[in-house]
Protein backbone atom coordinates (compact mmCIF):
# COMPACT_ATOMS: atom_id res chain seq x y z
CA UNK A 1 0.00 0.00 0.00
CA UNK A 2 1.50 3.52 -0.70
CA UNK A 3 2.33 6.00 2.24
CA UNK A 4 0.31 8.99 2.55
CA UNK A 5 1.23 11.75 0.24
CA UNK A 6 3.17 14.35 1.47
CA UNK A 7 0.95 16.65 3.65
CA UNK A 8 -0.05 19.84 1.39
CA UNK A 9 -1.33 23.30 2.22
CA UNK A 10 -5.24 22.85 2.12
CA UNK A 11 -7.07 25.99 3.75
CA UNK A 12 -10.54 24.84 3.09
CA UNK A 13 -12.08 21.79 1.52
CA UNK A 14 -12.14 21.49 -2.24
CA UNK A 15 -16.00 21.49 -2.61
CA UNK A 16 -16.74 24.32 0.18
CA UNK A 17 -17.93 21.89 2.62
CA UNK A 18 -17.09 22.93 6.44
CA UNK A 19 -14.28 20.78 8.19
CA UNK A 20 -17.34 18.85 10.14
CA UNK A 21 -19.89 19.12 7.17
CA UNK A 22 -20.69 15.69 5.42
CA UNK A 23 -21.09 14.72 1.69
CA UNK A 24 -25.37 14.92 1.21
CA UNK A 25 -26.55 11.87 2.01
CA UNK A 26 -29.36 9.25 0.87
CA UNK A 27 -30.85 5.83 1.81
CA UNK A 28 -33.31 3.42 0.24
CA UNK A 29 -33.91 -0.08 1.81
CA UNK A 30 -35.56 -2.60 -0.65
CA UNK A 31 -34.05 -2.14 -4.18
CA UNK A 32 -33.37 -5.19 -5.10
CA UNK A 33 -36.28 -7.31 -4.59
CA UNK A 34 -34.81 -10.85 -5.43
CA UNK A 35 -32.34 -10.64 -1.87
CA UNK A 36 -34.37 -11.43 1.44
CA UNK A 37 -33.31 -7.94 2.27
CA UNK A 38 -31.50 -5.09 0.71
CA UNK A 39 -30.38 -1.44 0.67
CA UNK A 40 -28.37 1.85 -1.03
CA UNK A 41 -26.65 4.12 0.74
CA UNK A 42 -24.96 7.16 -0.81
CA UNK A 43 -22.40 9.76 0.35
CA UNK A 44 -21.73 12.33 -2.09
CA UNK A 45 -20.07 9.81 -5.16
CA UNK A 46 -19.51 6.95 -3.13
CA UNK A 47 -22.85 4.50 -3.31
CA UNK A 48 -22.76 1.10 -1.94
CA UNK A 49 -25.38 -1.54 -2.77
CA UNK A 50 -26.32 -4.04 0.18
CA UNK A 51 -28.30 -7.67 -0.31
CA UNK A 52 -28.96 -9.58 2.34
CA UNK A 53 -29.67 -13.47 1.81
CA UNK A 54 -30.59 -15.82 5.06
CA UNK A 55 -30.29 -17.02 7.33
CA UNK A 56 -30.14 -20.25 5.12
CA UNK A 57 -27.91 -23.24 4.94
CA UNK A 58 -24.18 -23.37 5.60
CA UNK A 59 -22.16 -25.53 2.94
CA UNK A 60 -19.74 -26.81 3.72
CA UNK A 61 -21.25 -28.29 7.05
CA UNK A 62 -18.09 -27.98 8.71
CA UNK A 63 -18.37 -24.50 9.25
CA UNK A 64 -22.06 -24.63 10.76
CA UNK A 65 -22.12 -23.77 14.42
CA UNK A 66 -24.99 -25.43 16.44
CA UNK A 67 -24.61 -22.79 18.94
CA UNK A 68 -25.45 -20.01 16.69
CA UNK A 69 -25.68 -18.75 12.74
CA UNK A 70 -22.82 -17.13 11.63
CA UNK A 71 -22.63 -13.87 9.53
CA UNK A 72 -20.79 -13.60 6.77
CA UNK A 73 -19.66 -10.32 4.52
CA UNK A 74 -18.32 -10.18 1.30
CA UNK A 75 -17.23 -6.21 0.15
CA UNK A 76 -16.47 -6.09 -3.60
CA UNK A 77 -15.96 -2.83 -6.06
CA UNK A 78 -17.83 -2.92 -9.84
CA UNK A 79 -15.00 -3.01 -11.81
CA UNK A 80 -15.25 0.55 -13.18
CA UNK A 81 -16.51 1.95 -9.74
CA UNK A 82 -12.70 3.27 -8.51
CA UNK A 83 -10.62 6.43 -9.49
CA UNK A 84 -7.77 5.62 -11.90
CA UNK A 85 -7.18 1.79 -13.48
CA UNK A 86 -9.75 -0.69 -13.77
CA UNK A 87 -10.34 -2.80 -10.84
CA UNK A 88 -10.02 -6.89 -11.42
CA UNK A 89 -12.49 -8.49 -10.36
CA UNK A 90 -12.38 -11.62 -7.89
CA UNK A 91 -11.26 -9.62 -4.98
CA UNK A 92 -7.71 -8.96 -3.32
CA UNK A 93 -6.48 -8.60 0.08
CA UNK A 94 -7.91 -5.15 0.60
CA UNK A 95 -11.45 -6.64 0.02
CA UNK A 96 -10.74 -9.68 2.27
CA UNK A 97 -10.02 -7.60 4.52
CA UNK A 98 -12.63 -5.04 4.66
CA UNK A 99 -15.27 -7.90 4.08
CA UNK A 100 -13.89 -9.21 7.76
CA UNK A 101 -14.17 -6.10 9.15
CA UNK A 102 -17.30 -5.15 8.28
CA UNK A 103 -18.70 -8.60 9.86
CA UNK A 104 -16.79 -7.21 13.29
CA UNK A 105 -18.43 -3.80 12.65
CA UNK A 106 -22.43 -5.48 11.82
CA UNK A 107 -22.19 -8.68 14.46
CA UNK A 108 -22.63 -6.83 17.86
CA UNK A 109 -26.01 -5.72 17.21
CA UNK A 110 -26.78 -9.16 15.26
CA UNK A 111 -28.34 -12.08 17.22
CA UNK A 112 -28.42 -15.19 15.20
CA UNK A 113 -28.52 -17.92 17.98
CA UNK A 114 -32.37 -18.26 17.35
CA UNK A 115 -31.12 -19.74 13.61
CA UNK A 116 -27.97 -22.32 14.83
CA UNK A 117 -26.18 -23.82 11.47
CA UNK A 118 -27.06 -21.23 9.11
CA UNK A 119 -25.24 -18.45 7.85
CA UNK A 120 -26.65 -14.58 7.23
CA UNK A 121 -25.22 -13.66 3.63
CA UNK A 122 -24.18 -9.90 2.90
CA UNK A 123 -22.92 -9.01 -0.70
CA UNK A 124 -22.03 -5.82 -0.87
CA UNK A 125 -21.37 -4.04 -4.42
CA UNK A 126 -20.27 -0.74 -5.08
CA UNK A 127 -20.94 1.15 -8.66
CA UNK A 128 -19.36 4.53 -7.88
CA UNK A 129 -16.72 5.32 -5.35
CA UNK A 130 -15.16 8.59 -3.81
CA UNK A 131 -13.33 7.33 -0.84
CA UNK A 132 -14.97 6.32 2.87
CA UNK A 133 -16.33 2.74 0.99
CA UNK A 134 -16.03 0.26 3.79
CA UNK A 135 -18.09 3.20 5.78
CA UNK A 136 -20.83 2.86 2.92
CA UNK A 137 -20.99 -0.70 3.08
CA UNK A 138 -21.52 -0.86 6.62
CA UNK A 139 -24.17 1.40 6.77
CA UNK A 140 -25.88 0.12 3.77
CA UNK A 141 -25.71 -3.24 5.16
CA UNK A 142 -27.07 -2.45 8.50
CA UNK A 143 -30.18 -1.42 6.68
CA UNK A 144 -30.45 -4.28 4.55
CA UNK A 145 -30.31 -6.53 7.74
CA UNK A 146 -33.22 -4.32 9.35
CA UNK A 147 -35.24 -4.78 6.25
CA UNK A 148 -34.67 -8.77 5.69
CA UNK A 149 -36.26 -8.59 9.08
CA UNK A 150 -33.58 -10.15 11.50
CA UNK A 151 -33.49 -9.76 15.47
CA UNK A 152 -31.31 -6.93 15.71
CA UNK A 153 -30.11 -4.72 18.98
CA UNK A 154 -29.36 -1.26 16.68
CA UNK A 155 -28.23 -0.21 13.36
CA UNK A 156 -24.80 0.75 13.09
CA UNK A 157 -24.00 4.33 11.45
CA UNK A 158 -20.27 4.51 9.93
CA UNK A 159 -18.29 7.56 8.32
CA UNK A 160 -14.78 8.07 7.54
CA UNK A 161 -13.52 10.88 9.70
CA UNK A 162 -10.43 12.79 8.53
CA UNK A 163 -7.81 14.76 10.73
CA UNK A 164 -5.28 17.38 9.05
CA UNK A 165 -2.38 19.62 10.55
CA UNK A 166 -4.43 19.77 14.00
CA UNK A 167 -7.89 19.83 12.40
CA UNK A 168 -10.64 17.63 13.02
CA UNK A 169 -13.03 17.05 10.04
CA UNK A 170 -16.11 14.61 8.91
CA UNK A 171 -16.26 12.36 5.72
CA UNK A 172 -13.11 13.06 3.84
CA UNK A 173 -13.35 12.16 -0.06
CA UNK A 174 -10.97 10.94 -2.47
CA UNK A 175 -9.25 13.79 -2.92
CA UNK A 176 -8.41 14.75 0.71
CA UNK A 177 -7.66 10.70 1.28
CA UNK A 178 -5.24 10.25 -1.41
CA UNK A 179 -3.93 13.85 -2.95
CA UNK A 180 -3.91 16.07 0.30
CA UNK A 181 -2.81 13.05 2.25
CA UNK A 182 -5.25 13.73 5.31
CA UNK A 183 -5.52 11.23 7.86
CA UNK A 184 -7.95 9.06 7.76
CA UNK A 185 -9.88 7.24 10.36
CA UNK A 186 -12.95 5.01 9.42
CA UNK A 187 -15.59 4.41 12.14
CA UNK A 188 -19.02 2.68 13.12
CA UNK A 189 -21.42 3.38 16.01
CA UNK A 190 -23.99 1.82 17.67
CA UNK A 191 -25.83 4.61 19.56
CA UNK A 192 -27.88 1.94 21.68
CA UNK A 193 -24.77 1.22 23.33
CA UNK A 194 -22.62 3.88 22.85
CA UNK A 195 -19.93 2.36 21.44
CA UNK A 196 -17.56 1.68 18.20
CA UNK A 197 -17.45 -1.56 16.69
CA UNK A 198 -15.00 -0.32 14.05
CA UNK A 199 -12.17 1.89 14.79
CA UNK A 200 -9.00 1.82 12.13
CA UNK A 201 -6.16 4.96 11.15
CA UNK A 202 -4.30 5.46 8.54
CA UNK A 203 -2.34 8.50 9.01
CA UNK A 204 -0.99 10.70 12.34
CA UNK A 205 -3.27 11.59 15.10
CA UNK A 206 -2.58 13.18 18.61
CA UNK A 207 -4.17 11.40 21.35
CA UNK A 208 -6.31 14.33 22.50
CA UNK A 209 -7.60 14.78 18.80
CA UNK A 210 -8.65 11.24 18.56
CA UNK A 211 -11.09 11.56 21.45
CA UNK A 212 -12.29 15.30 20.22
CA UNK A 213 -12.52 12.83 16.37
CA UNK A 214 -14.68 10.47 18.06
CA UNK A 215 -17.09 12.53 19.89
CA UNK A 216 -17.75 14.33 16.77
CA UNK A 217 -18.00 11.11 15.24
CA UNK A 218 -21.15 10.14 17.47
CA UNK A 219 -23.13 13.21 16.02
CA UNK A 220 -21.71 13.20 12.65
CA UNK A 221 -23.13 9.54 12.47
CA UNK A 222 -26.23 10.10 14.54
CA UNK A 223 -27.49 12.11 11.02
CA UNK A 224 -26.50 9.39 9.55
CA UNK A 225 -28.61 7.04 11.58
CA UNK A 226 -31.34 9.25 11.29
CA UNK A 227 -31.42 8.73 7.40
CA UNK A 228 -30.96 5.11 7.80
CA UNK A 229 -34.29 4.86 10.07
CA UNK A 230 -36.18 7.18 7.61
CA UNK A 231 -35.28 4.66 5.06
CA UNK A 232 -36.97 2.01 6.52
CA UNK A 233 -40.01 4.35 7.95
CA UNK A 234 -40.19 5.05 4.30
CA UNK A 235 -40.60 1.47 3.66
CA UNK A 236 -42.64 0.00 6.16
CA UNK A 237 -44.93 2.79 6.73
CA UNK A 238 -45.77 2.81 3.07
CA UNK A 239 -46.54 -0.86 3.08
CA UNK A 240 -48.51 -0.47 6.40
CA UNK A 241 -50.59 2.34 4.96
CA UNK A 242 -51.31 0.01 2.30
CA UNK A 243 -52.41 -2.86 4.14
CA UNK A 244 -54.92 -1.17 6.30
CA UNK A 245 -56.39 0.62 3.38
CA UNK A 246 -57.20 -3.10 1.61
CA UNK A 247 -58.46 -4.21 5.34
CA UNK A 248 -61.30 -1.05 4.95
CA UNK B 1 -43.64 -28.72 -10.58
CA UNK B 2 -42.81 -24.97 -11.08
CA UNK B 3 -41.65 -26.13 -14.62
CA UNK B 4 -45.45 -27.99 -15.44
CA UNK B 5 -47.11 -24.81 -13.75
CA UNK B 6 -45.09 -22.58 -16.68
CA UNK B 7 -45.84 -24.95 -19.53
CA UNK B 8 -49.80 -25.24 -18.70
CA UNK B 9 -50.00 -21.68 -18.59
CA UNK B 10 -47.78 -20.79 -21.14
CA UNK B 11 -49.70 -23.39 -23.96
CA UNK B 12 -52.83 -21.38 -22.84
CA UNK B 13 -51.19 -18.85 -23.83
CA UNK B 14 -50.73 -16.92 -20.62
CA UNK B 15 -48.13 -15.58 -18.36
CA UNK B 16 -47.21 -15.65 -14.93
CA UNK B 17 -47.38 -11.82 -15.00
CA UNK B 18 -50.01 -11.66 -17.61
CA UNK B 19 -48.32 -10.29 -19.93
CA UNK B 20 -48.31 -11.19 -23.81
CA UNK B 21 -46.01 -13.97 -25.26
CA UNK B 22 -44.11 -11.20 -27.25
CA UNK B 23 -44.38 -8.44 -24.66
CA UNK B 24 -40.82 -6.74 -22.63
CA UNK B 25 -41.76 -5.87 -19.42
CA UNK B 26 -40.88 -1.80 -19.05
CA UNK B 27 -37.48 -1.40 -20.21
CA UNK B 28 -35.89 2.03 -18.83
CA UNK B 29 -32.01 3.03 -19.74
CA UNK B 30 -30.19 5.65 -17.53
CA UNK B 31 -26.80 6.99 -18.59
CA UNK B 32 -24.05 8.02 -16.82
CA UNK B 33 -24.79 6.57 -13.55
CA UNK B 34 -20.95 5.81 -11.85
CA UNK B 35 -18.69 8.86 -12.44
CA UNK B 36 -15.55 6.92 -12.05
CA UNK B 37 -15.97 5.09 -15.29
CA UNK B 38 -15.49 6.65 -18.73
CA UNK B 39 -18.67 5.64 -19.47
CA UNK B 40 -21.69 3.98 -18.01
CA UNK B 41 -25.27 2.92 -17.64
CA UNK B 42 -28.06 1.59 -16.23
CA UNK B 43 -30.56 -1.10 -17.54
CA UNK B 44 -33.83 -2.17 -15.81
CA UNK B 45 -36.46 -4.76 -17.50
CA UNK B 46 -39.05 -4.65 -15.25
CA UNK B 47 -37.23 -6.16 -11.64
CA UNK B 48 -34.46 -6.85 -13.57
CA UNK B 49 -31.10 -4.53 -13.45
CA UNK B 50 -28.03 -4.67 -14.37
CA UNK B 51 -25.06 -1.61 -14.44
CA UNK B 52 -22.58 -1.50 -16.72
CA UNK B 53 -19.13 0.66 -16.80
CA UNK B 54 -16.43 1.19 -19.12
CA UNK B 55 -13.17 1.48 -18.61
CA UNK B 56 -10.21 2.91 -20.71
CA UNK B 57 -6.11 2.05 -20.72
CA UNK B 58 -3.45 2.58 -22.68
CA UNK B 59 -1.65 -0.63 -23.70
CA UNK B 60 0.07 -1.73 -26.10
CA UNK B 61 -1.71 -4.32 -29.43
CA UNK B 62 -1.74 -7.51 -29.94
CA UNK B 63 1.41 -8.35 -32.07
CA UNK B 64 -1.69 -9.61 -34.97
CA UNK B 65 -3.52 -6.46 -34.40
CA UNK B 66 -0.69 -3.95 -34.25
CA UNK B 67 -2.78 -1.14 -35.70
CA UNK B 68 -6.58 -2.09 -33.76
CA UNK B 69 -7.22 -1.32 -30.04
CA UNK B 70 -8.29 -3.78 -27.74
CA UNK B 71 -12.05 -4.46 -26.89
CA UNK B 72 -12.85 -6.93 -23.66
CA UNK B 73 -16.66 -7.31 -22.27
CA UNK B 74 -16.63 -9.20 -18.85
CA UNK B 75 -19.54 -9.62 -16.93
CA UNK B 76 -20.02 -10.56 -13.00
CA UNK B 77 -23.19 -12.61 -12.05
CA UNK B 78 -23.12 -10.87 -8.25
CA UNK B 79 -24.58 -13.20 -5.65
CA UNK B 80 -26.05 -10.06 -4.50
CA UNK B 81 -28.27 -10.13 -7.49
CA UNK B 82 -30.09 -13.63 -6.77
CA UNK B 83 -29.52 -16.05 -4.07
CA UNK B 84 -28.59 -18.66 -7.49
CA UNK B 85 -25.63 -17.17 -7.98
CA UNK B 86 -22.29 -17.53 -5.89
CA UNK B 87 -19.09 -15.85 -5.12
CA UNK B 88 -15.83 -17.09 -6.69
CA UNK B 89 -14.62 -17.33 -10.48
CA UNK B 90 -17.39 -16.69 -12.87
CA UNK B 91 -19.88 -19.60 -13.29
CA UNK B 92 -20.02 -20.87 -17.30
CA UNK B 93 -23.47 -18.95 -17.29
CA UNK B 94 -21.57 -15.66 -16.67
CA UNK B 95 -18.83 -16.50 -18.95
CA UNK B 96 -21.55 -17.15 -21.72
CA UNK B 97 -23.34 -13.92 -21.06
CA UNK B 98 -20.13 -12.11 -21.39
CA UNK B 99 -18.95 -13.75 -24.46
CA UNK B 100 -22.37 -13.78 -26.32
CA UNK B 101 -22.24 -9.61 -25.61
CA UNK B 102 -18.51 -9.29 -26.51
CA UNK B 103 -19.49 -11.57 -30.22
CA UNK B 104 -22.22 -9.04 -30.88
CA UNK B 105 -19.89 -5.39 -30.61
CA UNK B 106 -17.49 -7.52 -31.99
CA UNK B 107 -19.15 -8.17 -34.92
CA UNK B 108 -21.08 -5.70 -35.60
CA UNK B 109 -17.97 -3.86 -35.79
CA UNK B 110 -19.40 -1.27 -33.20
CA UNK B 111 -16.36 0.40 -32.40
CA UNK B 112 -13.85 1.03 -34.52
CA UNK B 113 -10.87 -0.27 -33.27
CA UNK B 114 -8.21 1.22 -35.60
CA UNK B 115 -9.34 4.71 -34.56
CA UNK B 116 -8.15 3.59 -31.02
CA UNK B 117 -4.62 3.17 -32.17
CA UNK B 118 -2.87 5.63 -30.84
CA UNK B 119 1.02 4.25 -32.14
CA UNK B 120 1.32 1.47 -34.10
CA UNK B 121 2.46 -1.66 -32.21
CA UNK B 122 3.02 0.87 -29.38
CA UNK B 123 0.48 2.05 -27.70
CA UNK B 124 -3.32 1.83 -28.31
CA UNK B 125 -6.34 2.87 -25.74
CA UNK B 126 -7.78 -0.43 -24.45
CA UNK B 127 -12.02 -0.50 -23.97
CA UNK B 128 -12.96 -2.68 -21.21
CA UNK B 129 -16.82 -3.54 -20.66
CA UNK B 130 -17.67 -4.66 -17.88
CA UNK B 131 -21.57 -5.89 -17.00
CA UNK B 132 -22.59 -6.15 -13.22
CA UNK B 133 -25.77 -7.64 -11.89
CA UNK B 134 -27.61 -6.09 -9.21
CA UNK B 135 -31.24 -8.01 -9.06
CA UNK B 136 -31.65 -11.30 -11.63
CA UNK B 137 -35.58 -11.20 -12.56
CA UNK B 138 -35.05 -12.94 -15.83
CA UNK B 139 -33.51 -12.01 -19.08
CA UNK B 140 -30.31 -10.84 -17.85
CA UNK B 141 -28.61 -11.55 -21.35
CA UNK B 142 -30.83 -8.99 -23.18
CA UNK B 143 -30.55 -6.28 -20.16
CA UNK B 144 -26.90 -7.15 -20.11
CA UNK B 145 -26.22 -6.39 -23.95
CA UNK B 146 -28.33 -3.03 -23.93
CA UNK B 147 -26.40 -1.94 -20.80
CA UNK B 148 -23.15 -2.42 -22.35
CA UNK B 149 -23.81 -0.38 -25.80
CA UNK B 150 -25.64 2.45 -23.48
CA UNK B 151 -22.58 2.36 -21.46
CA UNK B 152 -20.40 2.96 -24.43
CA UNK B 153 -22.52 5.46 -25.82
CA UNK B 154 -21.40 7.37 -22.63
CA UNK B 155 -18.10 6.47 -23.13
CA UNK B 156 -15.87 9.27 -23.27
CA UNK B 157 -11.81 9.24 -23.63
CA UNK B 158 -9.58 10.52 -19.85
CA UNK B 159 -6.87 12.87 -20.85
CA UNK B 160 -3.73 11.57 -22.36
CA UNK B 161 -0.60 13.38 -20.61
CA UNK B 162 2.86 13.84 -21.98
CA UNK B 163 4.54 11.43 -21.31
CA UNK B 164 2.09 8.91 -22.37
CA UNK B 165 0.32 8.17 -19.24
CA UNK B 166 -3.35 8.66 -18.40
CA UNK B 167 -5.15 11.06 -16.35
CA UNK B 168 -8.39 9.61 -15.32
CA UNK B 169 -9.30 12.63 -13.26
CA UNK B 170 -9.59 14.53 -16.25
CA UNK B 171 -12.34 13.53 -18.48
CA UNK B 172 -12.12 15.06 -22.57
CA UNK B 173 -15.40 15.89 -23.64
CA UNK B 174 -14.26 13.62 -27.27
CA UNK B 175 -16.47 10.10 -27.56
CA UNK B 176 -15.05 6.83 -27.99
CA UNK B 177 -15.78 6.02 -31.47
CA UNK B 178 -19.45 4.23 -31.98
CA UNK B 179 -20.51 3.09 -35.61
CA UNK B 180 -23.11 0.85 -34.78
CA UNK B 181 -25.38 -0.01 -31.83
CA UNK B 182 -26.16 -3.88 -31.77
CA UNK B 183 -28.83 -5.01 -30.03
CA UNK B 184 -29.54 -8.31 -28.71
CA UNK B 185 -33.23 -10.26 -28.41
CA UNK B 186 -33.30 -13.52 -26.71
CA UNK B 187 -36.76 -15.38 -28.25
CA UNK B 188 -37.13 -18.91 -25.83
CA UNK B 189 -38.84 -21.55 -26.67
CA UNK B 190 -41.52 -23.70 -24.22
CA UNK B 191 -43.83 -26.03 -25.61
CA UNK B 192 -44.86 -24.40 -28.80
CA UNK B 193 -44.93 -21.27 -27.67
CA UNK B 194 -42.39 -18.25 -28.45
CA UNK B 195 -41.83 -15.66 -25.36
CA UNK B 196 -39.72 -13.01 -25.34
CA UNK B 197 -38.20 -11.21 -21.90
CA UNK B 198 -38.86 -14.57 -19.74
CA UNK B 199 -38.60 -14.69 -16.18
CA UNK B 200 -36.83 -16.66 -13.88
CA UNK B 201 -39.39 -19.40 -13.40
CA UNK B 202 -39.52 -18.86 -17.81
CA UNK B 203 -35.99 -19.36 -17.73
CA UNK B 204 -36.42 -22.90 -16.24
CA UNK B 205 -39.15 -24.00 -17.97
CA UNK B 206 -37.54 -23.56 -21.40
CA UNK B 207 -36.92 -26.17 -24.24
CA UNK B 208 -34.77 -23.86 -26.52
CA UNK B 209 -33.32 -19.96 -26.58
CA UNK B 210 -32.01 -18.32 -29.27
CA UNK B 211 -30.58 -15.21 -28.35
CA UNK B 212 -29.66 -12.91 -31.81
CA UNK B 213 -28.07 -9.35 -32.07
CA UNK B 214 -29.03 -6.89 -34.86
CA UNK B 215 -26.64 -3.95 -35.71
CA UNK B 216 -28.37 -0.36 -37.66
CA UNK B 217 -29.52 -2.60 -40.79
CA UNK B 218 -31.31 -4.86 -38.84
CA UNK B 219 -28.69 -7.50 -40.16
CA UNK B 220 -27.66 -10.49 -38.11
CA UNK B 221 -24.23 -9.94 -36.30
CA UNK B 222 -24.35 -12.73 -33.29
CA UNK B 223 -26.21 -15.51 -32.44
CA UNK B 224 -26.11 -18.14 -29.30
CA UNK B 225 -28.39 -20.97 -28.96
CA UNK B 226 -29.22 -22.43 -25.75
CA UNK B 227 -31.63 -24.82 -24.25
CA UNK B 228 -31.66 -28.83 -24.52
CA UNK B 229 -34.23 -29.13 -27.49
CA UNK B 230 -33.14 -28.56 -31.63
CA UNK B 231 -34.73 -26.01 -33.70
CA UNK B 232 -36.01 -26.64 -37.28
CA UNK B 233 -35.19 -23.92 -40.18
CA UNK B 234 -39.25 -22.94 -39.98
CA UNK B 235 -38.76 -22.30 -35.97
CA UNK B 236 -35.72 -20.39 -36.47
CA UNK B 237 -37.28 -18.28 -38.95
CA UNK B 238 -40.40 -17.32 -37.02
CA UNK B 239 -37.64 -16.50 -34.15
CA UNK B 240 -35.13 -14.66 -35.95
CA UNK B 241 -38.60 -12.73 -37.22
CA UNK B 242 -39.64 -11.79 -33.94
CA UNK B 243 -36.91 -11.16 -32.73
CA UNK B 244 -35.87 -8.27 -35.14
CA UNK B 245 -39.30 -7.03 -34.60
CA UNK B 246 -38.31 -6.72 -30.92
CA UNK B 247 -35.20 -4.95 -31.43
CA UNK B 248 -36.38 -1.83 -33.26
CA UNK B 249 -38.26 -1.55 -29.72
CA UNK B 250 -34.83 -1.72 -27.87
CA UNK B 251 -33.18 0.41 -29.90
CA UNK B 252 -35.66 3.17 -29.21
CA UNK B 253 -34.78 2.89 -25.26
CA UNK B 254 -31.31 4.30 -26.19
Amino acid sequence: MAAKAVKQEYPKRQDGRDWEEMRPIEGKVGIIPRADGSAMFRIGHTVAYAAVYGPRDLFPKFMQNPETGILRCRYNMMPFSGHGERVRPGGGRRSQEISMLMNKALLPVLDLKESPNTVVDVFIELPETDAGTRCAAITAASMALADAGLAMKDMVASLSMGHYNGKIMADIDGYEDCDVGISDIPVAYIPSLDKFSLLQLDGEVPKEDLIKLLNLAKKKAMEIYKVQQQALKAKFFAEDHQHKKVKQ
Amino acid sequence: MTKENVLKYITKGMRYDGRKMTDYRPVTVTYGVSHAAEGSARVKIGETEVIAGVKLAMETPYPDTPAQGNLMVNAELTPLSSPQFESGPPSVQGVELARVIDRAIRESKAIDLTKLCIKEGEKVWSVAVDIVTVNDAGNLMDAGALAAIAALKNAVYPTLKDDGSVDYNKKTDKKVPLQQTPIEVTVIKIGDQLIVDPLPEEEEALDSRLTIAFNDKDMLCAMQKGGETPLSVEEISAMVDLAMEKSKELRKKL
